[in-house]
């Protein structure tokens, strides 16, 4: 296996007093595309979560257990929750560009990072969108409001912004879900260029999405990681049955 | 790093401070109230002063007498006089903007019922006195037309856009699919409304009036100025009356300070406070039993 | 079936009917008063002091005195509002604490103006000895606008998306950092037109100022914080029942009831306005 970069060891998660992670441990390789697929509700949106400490956010959570990133366990008390996050990116499902103009979006986090240097935040800027593939679509209107980008564009806007504040770890949820075919392959492209970079754990409803760009896939139902292997390996020979029976779309 | 967490921590400080502040101001108020009624029950009995009919603490004569029972009735005959005034008027407006009224018609109708309800107490008394009180006096044929009716009028006035934004919140709060469910069973859009909408939105409907009727108990400058502000047991709603805010506001101008009198005056103020925050009790729980509900 | 339809009519002629009298009260009080009181409004009456036991000149002082105490309470209720908004809608979690909290807000707001004003007596008067003046009755008057800049700033606070928060989190911002950069300036018009409306009914309060400052009768205008003054509805009560010619001074008792209903409309526009501006501003 490649070098690990996230180690989650026998990780719950409860909302209020329901347990919606059981007893979840994986390693997640450096460089490479983890796709975590299951039904609706199976809980693997609240594992991406628990990976940046997003789910801090969200009334009456509770986490047990360690989710470890280059040797340190984020669920330490005296962990800094800020620089997990600068170091852990996200892009969320439905694209949330902030009401600014595009420039704005991408130098958000530089700014609030402490960065003032024009020039920096400029060269910053213009590279994030260019890793992003947007530039060449934005490059003449970066002071327009992000607003009025298209769905496709808005997401990868999102991408940029993340891949601005130069984390190493980028998860992505659902990030094509509300996107048109064409906008979809675009992300997914864009995902295969990235993960020379970025260590990157996606959280897909499509299996052929899964299929075609994750490298490892992991399977989750009803809070439990059932089966995690290479992609190819749990689409043509899973070994449990459940799985199999999601993946030929028995259920789900 | 610990230094951005310290700045975090005290900025979340500050902010707690000034959530629990909301606390302190309340508590501060009955503490407040208390400690100044106090000293007038040295002298006064609690009974005497809540069932006696008779206020009187200027007597030089006779004993001084502070009962405020006569003002108590005032308050509730004024006040329960407006919602029964107030709340058909306003549950019906609020049943046709929610029900039957275009959106447009319902997009001109809210900011007019916000100038209404922006119109200071002071500007609608001032109409009991120069309005309100001359017709009422020619109606029934009266010296002047200053009495409870006139301050139930102008209460449910001012009651008015409380009680019609509240019930129609409510009443749009009902799942549509009752709505549909009735409509489906070939009622009409009226037996639907009676018959359905304003039985499920019932609880939201009196917890508004409830909260009509407390602000209705503590109005001051209205009733004040057009109910005439006679003490006595009224008899009917073309007495004049005066209302327990009424007197603070007479006398509490006039009189020395810590006498019995003074805190005499400040407990009508710690009853009203008790009074209002009692309804305002029992509306907050009417409508949250009422959100369970419907959830 | 024919029965039901004609129920249903009588029930809508009803229902119009309330409206129709909700409508028609609003009518005659906005008409009465725009009718008898325009006649009294010139440059004189804006702009100078009343003369010759109030039956002639101008209510000068009382505009003045209303301005003031009006901006001391926005002084006190704008950012203790705001604050309180902030705390309850980023930072409070729903534990016991937090909802007394919000019940103290509810209840807040359904003290009586008299009670404030008798509040104000004992405290800002008497304890803190400030006296009767512009501001003890701001003060006042503020504690009682407080519960309404918070609902209307929370109000505000519960409009920006949520999807802007934790867009800033994931990016590595502070929890303040997120408010200050990426909640606030959404939030911040709707905080402040609420606010402003709750400005606008203190400003014609009455009752919380009757002991904390105001003055029947001032033949100047308030040089200090420390010194009592005229305030509109104040002016508008004095002329309406304690004044020795009551009908003579009538018209200016509608002068004044005119004036008052007119500022409270400016504010009310301005903070639309204000709303309006800053929304296109946002989404340019």
């Amino acid at each position: 296996m490649d070098n690990c970069k996230i180690t989650v060891h026998n990780f719950n998660f409860y909302y209020g007093g329901v347990k919606v992670l059981k007893n979840i441990s994986m390693e997640i390789p450096e460089n490479r595309v983890t796709g975590i697929i299951g039904p609706s509700g199976c809980g693997k949106s609240t594992f991406l979560r628990s990976i940046n400490r997003m789910n801090d956010t969200i009334l009456g959570a509770r986490a047990e257990g360690r989710i470890v990133i280059d040797g340190r366990n984020i669920y330490d008390d005296d962990i800094d929750v800020v620089g997990v996050r600068r170091k852990v990116g996200m892009v969320f499902q439905k694209s949330n560009p902030f009401p600014k103009s595009i420039f704005e979006n991408v130098a958000y986090g530089l700014r609030i990072n402490g960065e003032k240097d024009r020039y920096r935040i400029e060269e910053a800027v213009e590279k994030s969108l260019k890793d992003a593939a947007l530039w060449d679509e934005v490059k003449d209107r970066l002071n327009k409001n992000a607003f009025e980008l298209s769905g496709g564009q808005q997401q990868r806007l999102c991408i940029a912004r993340a891949l601005a504040v130069e984390p190493e770890i980028l998860l992505m949820d659902e990030p094509a879900s509300a996107l048109d075919p064409t906008a979809t392959l675009k992300i997914e492209e864009l995902i295969q260029e990235l993960k020379k970079k970025y260590t990157i754990v996606i959280v897909t409803h499509n299996m052929q999405q899964a299929a075609r760009i994750s490298d490892f896939t992991a399977f989750f139902m009803l809070g439990e990681l059932i089966e995690y292997n290479i992609t190819s390996i749990i689409f043509t020979k899973p070994s449990r049955k459940i799985t199999e029976d999601y993946i030929t779309g028995r259920f789900g | 790093m610990a230094y951005s967490r310290i700045k975090e921590n005290t900025i979340h400080g500050l902010f707690f401070f000034n959530g629990v502040l909301v606390i302190v101001v309340l508590v501060g108020i009955f503490v407040l109230l208390i400690t100044k009624s106090m000293p007038a029950f040295k002298e006064i009995s609690l009974l005497h002063f809540l069932f006696s009919f008779k206020w009187n603490p200027t007597a030089s004569f006779v004993e001084p007498s502070y009962g405020i029972w006569s003002m108590i009735v005032s308050t509730f005959m004024v006040s329960i006089g407006a919602l029964f005034i107030a709340l058909p008027l306003g549950v019906g407006t609020a049943a046709y903007l929610s029900d039957v009224a275009s959106y447009r018609v319902r997009e001109i109708f809210k900011p007019l019922v916000e100038i209404l309800a922006g119109i200071p107490s002071v500007v609608i008394g001032f109409l009991g006195i120069v309005l309100v009180g001359p017709v009422i006096a020619k109606i029934f044929r009266l010296s002047n037309g200053l009495n409870a009716l006139n301050g139930a009028i102008l209460l449910a006035i001012m009651a008015l856009p409380t009680i019609i934004s509240l019930s129609e919140e409510a009443l749009k709060g009902v799942p549509k699919s009752f709505e549909e469910a009735s409509l489906a069973l070939g009622a009409t859009k009226w037996q639907t409304l009676t018959r359905v909408k304003i039985p499920a939105a019932l609880s939201g409907i009196i917890a508004a009036s409830m909260l009509g009727m407390g602000r209705a108990i503590g109005e001051t400058m209205t009733v004040l100025m057009a109910t005439g502000c006679a003490l006595a047991m009224p008899k009917s709603f073309l007495d004049s009356v005066q209302t327990m805010t009424a007197t603070i506001a007479i006398e509490l101008g006039e009189v020395p300070y810590d006498t019995t009198h003074y805190y005499a005056l400040f407990a009508i103020g710690l009853v009203l406070f008790i009074i209002t925050f009692v309804i305002n009790m029992i509306s907050d729980i009417i409508l949250h039993k009422y959100q369970r509900v419907i959830k | 079936m024919k029965r039901g339809q004609l129920a249903e009519a009588i029930g809508f002629i009803f229902l119009k009917l309330c409206v129709g009298a909700v409508l028609l009260a609003l009518v005659i009080i906005l008409y009465d008063i725009v009718s008898k009181g325009i006649g009294s409004i010139n440059w004189e009456f804006l702009t100078t002091m009343p003369k010759n036991g109030m039956t002639e000149g101008g209510i000068l002082p009382a505009i003045i005195g209303t301005f003031l105490v009006t901006i001391i309470t926005a002084i006190l209720a704008v950012p203790l509002g705001m604050g309180c908004a902030i705390y309850l809608n980023e930072y409070a979690k729903d534990n016991l604490l937090n909802r007394i909290i919000r019940m103290s807000i509810r209840n807040l707001s359904g003290v009586p103006s008299i009670v404030y004003g008798l509040f104000g007596v004992i405290l800002f008067v008497q304890l803190m000895r400030f006296g009767t003046c512009v501001l003890s009755a701001g003060l006042t008057l503020g504690l009682m606008t407080l519960p309404w800049t918070i609902t209307a700033s929370e109000e505000a606070l519960k409009n920006v998306p949520k999807s802007y928060r934790e867009g800033a989190l994931a990016l590595g911002a502070t929890k303040w950092q997120s408010i200050r950069t990426n909640v606030l300036p959404y939030a911040v018009p709707g905080m402040l037109t609420g606010t402003i409306l709750g400005l606008s009914r203190a400003a014609g309060e009455t009752a919380p100022i009757l002991f904390t400052g105001v003055a029947f009768f001032l033949p100047f205008l308030p040089k200090s914080l420390f010194s009592q003054f005229m305030a509109l509805p104040y002016h508008l009560y004095i002329m309406s029942t304690q004044h020795h010619a009551i009908s003579k001074v009538r018209p200016l008792a509608y002068g004044t009831a005119l004036v008052l209903i007119a500022l409270i409309f400016v504010m009310n526009l301005f903070a639309v306005v204000l709303r309006y501006n800053l929304r296109k501003v946002k989404t340019e």
